[in-house]
């Protein structure tokens, strides 16, 4: 296989927009996928439990030390930073804030694309800050494949922007567009 | 050109375990079984921000300058805490652990990796409210001798009083959280009377064994950085550092379940990772 995991990154607007996203997913999906939404420091699980309701695929939210399953869609649980391991497990760390924000998705992208290399897609969803342009830059760096949602259809463009400016992503697609890629790249 | 990147991955895993390596054998500090991603990323970040060319590069400056070791030392370990951090943790203690250390005559605490202290305070303000704080005894200890300073001083900056007056309160605080600091210019000093019965100490989870025989063990998001194995070793530690009925208190994504000796605790609350060491009947 030519790809092996998906980072997904989100901020302003991402709920909105994964709801569209994650359900379109096929069952037979068969990389794990984790997923990065800034969310407020003390809500609780209902992203995951919401969309897991929605959809197709197994979405839960992300347990220390978890050992990382095909075809599971991984949430990055409230206040705590998510890391890949390289022996494909799941860690958590409480360091501080970066750009402003815990989780933070440039530190889920640093950290897959030690594990994942050049079989890591990553994708910056709607958001109003500019998290994730530096990860995404790290996985095309390491060969990875990249994808930044279409600025004009974000609810907030100014991540994707940052984004597209920072990482030169491979495609920058609508939010259909992009499922359609990845149910694409998963056969290959 | 993408193939050289896994091979310089390769590079760089084998760099990261011979550096800490370095760091055991030279100043006793042991992360060779941190979380792997955790040491990486804080150490190739390092890496970026200085004029080193690789971590083997990176090697031979810890090993020869004491200095920079501190530096790497502070890369590695995570001090970002806050008080009451997780207000239900404490809520839930009020509610079902403290009305069972009420029917002891003297109680000692063990708070490992407490850090720069803002959660020992909190935990001896918790004491003081439900009148146990005069015949308890709290150990709070930490690897790292610079953060132990900041948490004896008890001073902290005021900026995030504020945040920290929100969670006293949302974890069941009885008082006006100002009777517990007085407000100087930029800071806040914790009042005296908190600061009694706390003994600050040096303790390193990895490589020092139990000191004490405890009622209660609080270690909150440190285990998070361990692997399994080293998570097994301190679990084990907290066990054999409890009484029978001693409770353990963890971070609220940090279990017990997968640990060798999670039959050896009851559950007491889920949520909040609070624990029961099981009565052994001899």
């Amino acid at each position: 296989m030519l790809y092996k995991a998906v980072v997904i990154g989100a901020s302003a607007g991402g709920f909105n927009a994964l709801r569209n996203f994650i359900p379109k997913l096929p069952k037979q999906f068969s990389m794990p996928v984790f997923i990065v939404q800034h969310i407020s420091p003390s809500s609780d699980s209902y992203m995951s439990l919401f969309l897991n309701k929605l959809s197709k695929l197994n979405v839960k939210e992300a347990d220390e030390k978890e050992k990382i399953k095909p075809g599971n869609v991984y949430i990055s649980p409230p206040n705590y930073h998510l890391l890949i391991e390289e022996n494909l497990s799941i860690s958590f760390s409480t360091e501080a804030k970066k750009n402003y924000s815990r989780p933070s998705i440039d530190i889920l992208f640093e950290t897959a694309s030690y594990a994942y290399g050049k079989k890591l897609i990553g994708i910056i969803l709607t958001g109003a800050n500019n998290d994730g342009a530096a990860g995404l830059l790290k996985i095309k760096e390491a060969g990875g494949y990249c994808i930044v949602q279409e600025p004009s259809e974000a609810e907030a463009p100014a991540m994707p922007l940052a984004a597209i400016k920072k990482a030169k992503p491979n495609r920058i697609l609508k939010l259909n567009e992009i499922v359609d890629l990845l149910v694409k790249l998963d056969s290959q | 050109m993408i193939k050289d990147i896994d091979i310089t991955n390769q590079t760089i895993n084998i760099e990261i375990d011979l550096i800490l390596e370095a760091i055991y054998n030279k100043y006793g500090y042991d992360f060779r079984n941190y979380s792997k991603a955790h040491v990486k990323r804080r150490l190739l970040n390092r890496l970026s921000t200085s004029n080193l060319k690789s971590i083997s590069e990176m090697q031979h400056k810890v090993l020869h300058e004491p200095e920079f070791f501190e530096v790497i030392l502070r890369d590695l370990s995570i001090n970002v805490t806050e008080m009451f951090r997780d207000p239900g943790f404490y809520l839930a203690l009020r509610k079902e652990v403290i009305p069972v250390l009420k029917t002891y005559p003297f109680i000692k605490i063990w708070h490992a990796g407490c850090s720069t202290g803002e959660e020992v305070y909190s935990f001896a303000v918790l004491l003081k409210e439900e009148g146990l704080y005069d015949r308890s005894q709290i150990y709070a200890t930490d690897f790292n001798r610079d953060v132990l300073e900041i948490a004896k001083k008890g001073i902290y900056p005021i900026d995030r009083i504020k945040e920290f007056t929100a969670n006293y309160q949302a974890a069941g605080g009885k008082q006006s959280f100002s009777d517990y600091y007085m407000a100087n210019y930029n800071s806040v000093i914790y009042d005296q009377s908190l600061k009694k019965n706390l003994v600050f100490a040096e303790h390193n989870l990895v490589t020092d064994s139990v000191f004490a025989e405890v009622n209660l063990v609080i270690c909150r998001n440190v285990l998070i950085y361990f692997n399994k194995e080293l998570q097994n070793r301190v679990v084990s530690l907290f066990y054999d550092s409890l009484i029978n009925g001693g409770y353990l208190g963890l971070g609220s994504k940090e279990t017990i379940q997968f640990t060798k000796k999670s039959d050896g605790f009851e559950v007491i609350n889920r949520g909040e990772k609070i624990y029961k060491k099981k009565i052994i009947k001899l």
